[in-house]
């Protein structure tokens, strides 16, 4: 899949993405049980349409489907004053008590760990849930935080400078991947 | 948004006020929250300077800012050295010596927040110049309506009452035309002028010209401190003529928004019957108000570059 000299490659193609989301819902099944009993929130907006995809399997596979909630972490950023433009704020809905339950947090790319920084503390104003565990569809490495997911759908080697997007119908693409862009210069 | 300060919607562009009105719908449920803070404006310091009296913007300002979790401190025109006859230029100037990142200030001249925004490096939001604007509570008018009626642009709202001496009233006509609303005015001759025509807005002087196709009444607070001797016979008869009780009130549309800055004069521009009535939104805009304020420090209190090499973190 790598093809060194390319910008561009398919890391993932629909059908290895959708493989991986089964095998993500199942693994979080094994571990946790009865839907009933956790929660999934997805980090705005791709973490979102993936907590709902997740939801979807283990339902699926259930015949029960757990909550889903979503969070859009922009206002626990560590980066609001770097001179970028300001992200639009996205919605934070979690329509449901956190305190005492699992929460599994939903991202679709894990990097650098800043994301879930700021998700986790965004989840701990929201109540004191029993434990929170990450599950990514992708871990690209080069974590700056020491942090780790508890469910990773494919670990896909990356320079740090390269971008990896991650496409779902959902947010209008035409086709479900995962595509790895080289930064210019190389790694 | 790129700019640096708010002074006033005469020269803010309709994109910019939608994106101050979403980013402030999105900011309501921070206060629906049990803790109602987030991290956002961390180790910022947010200065409220009134040098006039105030107390709902002042406070919805205070709230803002620490519900971003900025650190705010504040001073009042009594407890203020102006009483010992320090300049405007002086107070700032001790106050840029303390490094804030915006200053909020109320002041009676028009102009004062321009003339600090043009020499000072940090932030100023206007929260109301002498008879010139108060930007951000015709941004919270425009956000409870646009909750109420959806787009702005074709409704008609009548403003009622002294729009000359209005603050509210001129940030009001800037927004809401520039929104694509209809404007008209009404009050007595000496409160609403003719040549307020030139700003956009219909001027009429009998209410039941304005109130049969208005989606909004809002009625203006008499402000007793702005008006010249002789500008008003006496408040029994103003409340008669420009005065919204529940009979004037039937001659509206059953759904019109009935609106007040505050505070009330209870049975002069509003009976307590309507204040209180179902159509009034009076409360609604307080608490907009909050979210609005929240947006404007959250748009305005950013984008100081890092030195070069700073990451940009973003997973």
């Amino acid at each position: 899949m790598h093809r060194p000299g390319a910008e561009a490659w398919l890391s993932m193609s629909a059908q290895d993405l959708h493989r991986s989301v089964t095998r993500l819902a199942s693994e979080i099944s094994e571990r946790l049980g009865d839907p009933d009993g956790y929660v999934l929130v997805g980090i705005v907006t791709g973490g979102g349409h993936l907590a709902q995809r997740l939801a979807d399997a283990i339902a699926h596979a259930e015949g029960r489907r757990p909550r889903v909630g979503t969070l859009d972490i922009t206002l626990y950023r560590d980066d609001l004053y770097t001179g970028l433009e300001r992200p639009t704020l996205g919605e934070t809905a979690i329509p449901f008590e956190i305190s005492g339950r699992t929460v599994v947090l939903v991202d679709d790319v894990l990097f650098t760990g800043r994301t879930v920084r700021a998700a986790l503390d965004e989840i701990m104003d929201y109540g004191r849930p029993a434990r929170v565990q990450l599950a990514v569809l992708v871990d690209r490495g080069h974590r700056e935080l020491p942090i780790a997911a508890d469910y990773v759908g494919r670990e896909i080697g990356t320079g740090k400078r390269d971008r990896v997007v991650v496409h779902l119908v959902e947010d209008g693409s035409e086709q479900d991947g995962v595509r790895v862009h080289r930064a210019e210069g190389g790694r | 948004m790129r700019r640096k300060d708010m002074l006033g919607l005469r020269d803010v562009s309709a994109e910019e006020i939608v994106e101050i009105l979403d980013t402030a719908a999105r900011f309501r449920s921070v206060s629906e929250r049990r803790i109602k803070k987030v991290p956002t404006l961390r180790g910022r310091t947010v200065v409220t300077a009134f040098f006039e009296d105030s107390t709902r913007t002042r406070l919805s300002f205070d709230l803002a800012a620490k519900r971003l979790s900025a650190d705010t401190l504040g001073f009042s025109a009594s407890s203020s050295s102006t009483k010992k006859g320090e300049t405007l230029m002086d107070t700032a100037r001790n106050l840029d010596a303390m490094k804030p990142d915006a200053i909020i200030i109320r002041h009676a001249h028009a102009g004062a927040p321009h003339m600090l925004a043009q020499a000072f490096p940090w932030t100023v939001l206007n929260a109301g110049d002498g008879i010139n604007e108060h930007p951000s509570q015709a941004l919270l008018d425009m956000l409870t309506m646009r909750d109420h009626l959806g787009e702005l642009a074709g409704r008609t709202v009548a403003i009622v009452g002294d729009v000359y001496h209005s603050r509210v009233a001129r940030s009001n006509i800037y927004g809401l035309t520039r929104m694509g609303a209809r404007v008209v005015v009404a009050g007595p001759g000496t409160m609403c002028r003719q040549d307020m025509a030139h700003l956009g807005v219909e001027v009429r002087h009998r209410v039941d010209d304005v109130l049969g196709d208005a989606d909004v009444v809002m009625m203006l607070r008499i402000q007793r401190e702005r008006l010249a001797p002789g500008m008003m016979a006496s408040a029994r008869e103003y409340s008669r003529f420009y005065g919204l009780d529940l009979d004037k009130l039937r001659r509206a549309r059953p759904e019109v928004l009935v609106m007040h800055p505050g505070p009330i004069n209870r049975g002069v521009e509003l009976s307590p019957e309507v204040a209180d009535g179902d159509r009034s939104v009076i409360l609604e805009q307080v608490t907009n108000g909050v979210a609005v304020r929240m947006a404007l420090l959250y748009l305005l209190l950013g984008g100081e570059p890092l030195p070069a090499g700073a990451d940009d973190a973003a997973a």
